[in-house]
């Protein structure tokens, strides 16, 4: 009986919480995709011809880890049995994504960099919940990124 | 100098090093793992875990520049990370690249 309840409270904090986390993480992810859309990611190898001179690279990557809660694990647990698309890991997957791309987005950015090249994304789960489910991944992007070297006015 | 494209716009590549690499086992502590079971309720992002995976693979990247320098290399190009959880309670980051030098 207690069992019951315990488990019931969880399914309903993680409810609760779970879906609030999820919302306002999706607001300041629209968020901040708008004010950095100016920065471009091109997913080419070979430098574009504006941004082949006068331009310094360097590295930039934009991690997270970010934790499914006990509702979503539930749902994702029922699937098992039936089958198909598991929604509550589309979403915690694709913030993750996103939001690791935002922060590589704000480190280039915050250096001034002009583009970002060869983008890459990794994912792993790194912590396994009970019964080996998922219980936390993380996302990492990186890529090189183009910072215009000043040069003086008349020099070049 | 290190990039994940295989050239270095205005530079030229003078000689080939091969490849070197870095890597780091990290394992979380006890405190970091309680908050992370607490998140597994609630969701959410886990803070502390994203931060020593960003130290563990700044570590893995030093440990890979150190290679590449001790042979004679300025620049590490094309380069790739790779996350793998060995047991629940550690991760391995990993990342390597080829080395070269520039001019």
């Amino acid at each position: 009986m207690l069992g019951i309840i315990t488990f019931l409270v969880l399914l309903a904090l993680g409810y609760g919480f779970g879906q609030w986390f999820e919302r306002s993480h999706y607001r300041s992810i629209l968020e901040r995709e708008q004010e950095l859309k100016d920065l471009l990611i091109i997913q080419s190898k070979i430098i574009p011809p504006p941004f082949s001179s006068g331009h310094e690279t360097f590295l930039v990557d934009g991690s997270v880890v970010i934790s499914v809660d006990y509702f979503k694990q539930f749902v994702a647990g029922l699937r098992n049995f039936v089958g198909g698309r598991v929604t509550p890991y589309e979403t915690l997957l694709d913030r993750a994504r996103r939001e690791a791309i935002l922060r590589m987005k704000e480190e280039a950015k915050a250096s001034g960099a002009d583009v970002i090249l060869n983008v890459k994304y990794e994912m792993c789960s790194i912590y396994k919940g009970r019964r080996n489910s998922i219980g936390s991944v993380e996302a990492l992007a990186y890529g090189t990124a183009f910072l215009p070297i000043k040069t003086m006015p008349g020099e070049r | 100098m290190i990039s994940n494209l295989e050239l270095i716009p205005g530079k030229r590549i003078s000689k080939h090093l091969g490849l070197v690499q870095g890597s780091t086992v990290r394992s979380k502590h006890v405190g970091r793992d309680f908050m992370a079971g607490l998140k597994n309720i609630f969701g959410g992002e886990l803070k502390g875990y994203t931060e020593l995976l960003q130290d563990a693979r700044e570590e893995a990247v030093a440990r890979m520049i150190e290679q590449a320098s001790s042979i004679g290399a300025n620049a590490v190009l094309n380069v790739r990370f790779s996350t793998s959880s060995i047991t629940s309670g550690a991760a391995e980051l990993f990342a390597y690249g080829s080395a070269v030098v520039m001019e």
